[in-house]
């Protein structure tokens, strides 16, 4: 849904994607071979690290993006959708590609540790390092997730560390609401976006925390 | 940054609407499955492999000590056991895991066809990182 209405972009998503994917492997078997309370703990510093940078930039709905750098123009990496709250066409580009390459390697080995994938950091650095509109960065983060955690799911699996009754019904959740989400991710304003993913980053953060210091079990 | 093309003329790249159908179909194979497998062990239509009763006292245990409590194995080996209906479940997941690998390449001629070498040469780049997490020669943990 994300893909057809141009919200989430195949091209910007596959460079990165690559590097996470080879960085979360290697994620996936630190994270298997680490205490879990220390994982949880460096997940809940992580995500509270990511809320303090939100809130501090302003205008980070429709970045402006002056001049696209040599690589992003070389792959062409820009876009075009209609956005679904203002009605507005908006067109894009990225720049600092190189430093967001290096972003996304570090977001693979975080991503395959903690399991869990890693939108709360896809988000900030696709927006705020790589001036991608808030909704382009949320819809193009599904996508390099979906392919950065079906590496590290392989490793889990291999190990013997995915429990199909617990896994499955968390799975077809965030399936259902994923597709609640596209829809919303189309029809809301940026601003209201921005406020929900800290929000919800915000409750992720300090649950994680407050687990690895074990104040909340 | 806005500009002002007709909302119409607003089309998304071939390859972009390619993968997206192709997705689309793997996501709903795989929730079929999986839906269909959660029913199956929690109706006890099949024998699982662990039983209902005892995985709340063995799901919070350190993973290697779970493997061993229940003689589950490590690998593709859980292929033997796939008619054990919580092993099963695996199925769907595998799927989900995997459907993103023939999205990409599909999308390898269209990207060839059109002089997108770098593109194309990503796609089988992802899909060499996923098969290589698939084979199960990295292994780790404690």
């Amino acid at each position: 849904m994300l893909l057809r209405s141009g919200l989430g972009s195949l091209r910007l998503a596959l460079p990165l994607a690559v590097l996470a994917s080879a960085s979360s492997i290697g994620g996936a078997l630190l994270g298997l071979a680490m205490p879990a309370n220390v994982v949880q703990m460096l997940l809940g510093g992580v995500v509270l690290g990511i809320v303090v940078l939100m809130l501090v930039t302003k205008k980070s709905e429709f970045p402006h993006v002056e001049k696209p750098d040599a690589l992003s123009q070389a792959l062409a990496l820009n876009g075009i959708f209609v956005d679904g709250a203002s009605g507005r066409v908006v067109q894009w580009q990225v720049h600092r590609t190189v430093p967001g390459l290096f972003v996304f390697l570090g977001i693979g080995v975080l991503a395959g540790m903690f399991g869990i994938g890693a939108g709360w950091a896809n988000v900030p650095a696709l927006n705020l390092l790589m001036g991608a509109p808030v909704k382009v960065a949320a819809g193009t983060s599904g996508l390099v997730l979906s392919l950065v955690d079906s590496s590290a799911a392989w490793v889990y699996i291999n190990q013997g560390a995915v429990l199909p009754m617990v896994a499955v019904p968390s799975v077809v959740g965030m399936m259902l609401g994923a597709r609640i989400g596209a829809r919303l991710l189309n029809v809301l304003k940026g601003s209201v976006i921005r406020g929900m993913v800290i929000t919800v980053l915000l409750f992720a953060g300090l649950r994680a925390l407050l687990k690895g210091t074990g104040v909340w079990p | 940054m806005a500009v002002k093309p007709a909302r119409e003329t607003v089309v998304q790249p071939a390859e972009q609407l390619r993968y997206a159908r192709l997705l689309d179909w793997g996501t709903r194979i795989g929730l079929f499955v999986l839906v269909l497998t959660f029913a199956a062990y929690m109706s006890g239509l099949t024998r699982p492999h662990v039983p209902l009763e005892q995985l709340p006292t063995l799901w919070g245990q350190p993973v290697g000590s779970y493997l061993q409590q229940t003689q589950s194995p490590l690998g593709w080996g859980w292929l033997a056991l796939v008619q054990r209906s919580d092993v099963a479940g695996l199925v769907g997941i595998v799927i989900l895991a995997g459907c993103s690998l023939a999205c990409l390449l599909a999308l390898v001629p269209l990207y060839l066809r059109r002089g997108d070498r770098a593109f194309a040469v990503l796609c089988l780049a992802e899909v060499a990182v996923v098969l290589l997490a698939a084979s199960g020669w990295l292994t780790g943990g404690h």
